[in-house]
């Protein structure tokens, strides 16, 4: 059986596909990828549909190991560095792994959560009709440790034709974030409302699966910051009392009692998310319209990814050669 | 009386028909009303809907529908159009003893009413299953007898183990995850607020009618190890069965504490539409 062997993890890498859906009224988080448009990109590298489960690697990274067999993996991530038998490559990219052979992937000076898509997607039981895992709740199972195994799905054996480079059709930029009014902004004040957006606001070290909390002002909510809990969307903007703006993502509970001033703009939620503890985030405020049109064109680039040309090192050649063993014993 | 929402937006993918901004069971019925209506109408692109106090979130796929097209068939909805069935009602066996009830000396303390009285109070609220929230099964309660409101908690209190019965702010909860809490811990039941892998996966649907009914310790004891399942009080459906069954907690003024082993469904609490009920004539 062809399966991914963790090699090393950090903390907080799961395995994550598009989510559940049908269980929010139940209490039952969405969970699903922090970037949503990595994990299809690295999906669609892969051949995979969108939505198959991935690795969602945390900022600690991780180095994987093919097993019985070989394995396409696709690798996304702003800053993503991806050592592999060919050298060091730029994400996003894929390349096959023969048995043996191992990859890791670090985000060492940008971004937060890189994704590792494997052909075939991985295979594990799925709860509530999903393969995501919480983190919280322990549904879906635990975040990965070194020394798991993944099986991985069966796929069309993988033409080997080295390392293949993509564009990342996702643009990360310090352009300001866009958000569409919250559900509760009319508890806000024009002057809060103009606050939040001339704001500078920054990503504190309070970031997890469940939410992003920013520093670096005090929202005031003209209206109180106590509602009658309603639903959360990904990526709501709630102000709790202290007035330190949190964006809620993929683990976030289904319902809250805090007001919401705004949602992000999905296309942008990707640029939020890959923001370290420290950088600057501005938001800018949109439409519903501009904000769906902007999410459907994000999401039709993102169905066909873009080769680009990678650039690899001769000896990176010769090493890969001495791993054809591998697939002779596999084959055996 | 027929509420009409407020339609607000949350995100490009989500709206939010508020029916009010307070708890009130007027406005609740409002909600589920309407949630019942917009399932039954398998609205193109629409992923899921979330019932709480006073507000549907409607989760949609921009894509398939956009946000003026789902607004104009959301106004097009008759919440009359799905009769209501009647509320299921439960008899939820609850241990009241010290063991499983640590803050119930506190909060008659607090509230400067005897323990007889409390429990009196507690037993005789019709508690109503308003919402699901904050953890998987996690189950907010209405309906709680005035004279049990009581102030969350300044500083939350140590962990307490899922199945707590917790009130707090006027309202009650079973929880369903063991947890630190800003509320006070009034009781415990042995049924499992929770189960992935059960049909249904939660005892209760949102609109239940819930009444406590008091198990001693060893009672309470037998019917976690067992696997206690809720007994409804009326309403039972065909196929299941009437008055005793097999291990039976207790008699206790001719009702019983079932214990049903058999995971029956119970009246509809998967996702998705109900397909069994009738438009009204």
């Amino acid at each position: 059986m062809t399966a991914l062997r963790i090699r090393s993890c950090g903390p907080a890498t799961t395995v994550q596909d598009a989510g559940r859906t049908g269980y929010l009224r139940f209490g039952v988080s969405e969970s699903g990828p922090m970037d949503w448009a990595r994990h299809a990109l690295a999906n669609r590298m892969a051949g995979n549909d969108p939505g198959t489960a991935a690795v969602e690697v945390g900022p600690g990274g991780v180095e994987v190991e093919a097993a019985g067999g070989p394995v396409l993996v696709a690798v996304a991530g702003p800053g993503a560095e991806v050592a592999s038998p060919d050298g060091p490559l730029p994400a996003p990219c894929t390349i096959v792994l023969t048995p043996g052979a191992r990859l890791a992937v670090r985000q060492r000076s940008a971004g937060m959560w890189a994704y590792l898509a494997v052909a075939g997607g991985v295979v594990r039981p799925a709860v509530l009709g999903s393969r995501a895992t919480n983190a919280v709740t322990g549904l879906g199972g635990a975040p990965l440790r070194t020394g798991d195994e993944l099986a991985v799905g069966h796929a069309p054996a993988p033409a080997d034709e080295g390392a293949v480079g993509y564009l990342d059709p996702v643009a990360d930029s310090d352009a300001p974030v866009s958000v569409i009014p919250g559900p509760q902004a009319h508890l806000f004040s024009a002057a809060e409302l103009e606050a939040f957006v001339a704001t500078p606001w920054r990503v504190s070290e309070r970031v997890d699966r469940m939410g992003v909390r920013l520093d670096g002002g005090s929202q005031g909510c003209a209206g109180g910051h106590d509602i009658v809990s309603d639903g959360i969307a990904l990526g709501s903007v709630q102000i709790p009392g202290d007035g330190l703006p949190t964006v809620l993502t993929a683990d976030r509970q289904p319902t809250g009692g805090y007001p919401k001033i705004a949602t992000v703009a999905r296309a942008d939620l990707p640029a939020l998310v890959q923001r370290r503890p420290g950088q600057r985030i501005r938001f800018a405020w949109t439409t519903v319209e501009a904000a769906a049109a902007r999410l459907l064109a994000c999401r039709r680039a993102l169905a066909r990814p873009v080769r680009a040309v990678v650039e690899r090192p001769d000896t990176a050649r010769l090493l890969a050669a001495n791993l054809v063993d591998g697939v002779v014993d596999a084959l055996a | 009386m027929t509420l009409v929402p407020t339609l607000r937006d949350a995100g490009e993918c989500a709206l939010v028909a508020e029916f009010g901004d307070r708890i009130d069971p007027e406005v609740a019925d409002g909600v589920l009303a309407f949630d019942r209506a917009v399932r039954a109408a398998e609205l193109p692109g629409l992923r899921e809907t979330v019932p709480t106090y006073r507000s549907l979130m409607l989760h949609y796929d921009p894509g398939v529908v956009s946000r003026a097209e789902l607004a104009e068939a959301l106004g097009a909805i008759d919440p009359e159009a799905v009769a209501a069935t009647p509320p299921k009602r439960w008899r939820v066996p609850v241990c009241l003893d010290r063991e499983h009830a640590e803050d119930l000396g506190l909060v008659c303390e607090a509230l400067g009413i005897g323990l007889d009285e409390a429990v009196a109070a507690l037993l005789g609220s019709e508690l109503r299953l308003t919402m699901y929230g904050f953890a998987p099964g996690f189950a907010y309660l209405g309906g709680l007898d005035r004279r049990l409101a009581i102030p969350r908690r300044a500083t939350p209190r140590p962990r307490m183990p899922a199945g707590s019965l917790l009130i707090a702010g006027g309202q009650a909860s079973l929880a369903s995850v063991a947890m630190p809490t800003g509320w006070y811990v009034v009781g415990r039941t042995p049924v499992a607020m929770f189960d992935p892998d059960g049909r249904p996966m939660v005892p209760f649907e949102v609109g239940d009618r819930l009444q406590l009914e008091p198990v001693d310790a060893a009672a309470f004891e037998r019917l976690a190890k067992e696997g206690a399942r809720p007994e409804p009080e009326d309403d039972m459906g065909p196929g299941s069965r009437p008055g005793s069954s097999p291990g039976c907690g207790r008699d206790e003024d001719q009702k019983q504490i079932s214990l049903i082993p058999d995971r029956r469904a119970v009246g509809g609490a998967e996702p998705g539409p109900t397909p069994d009920r009738k438009p009204r004539a």
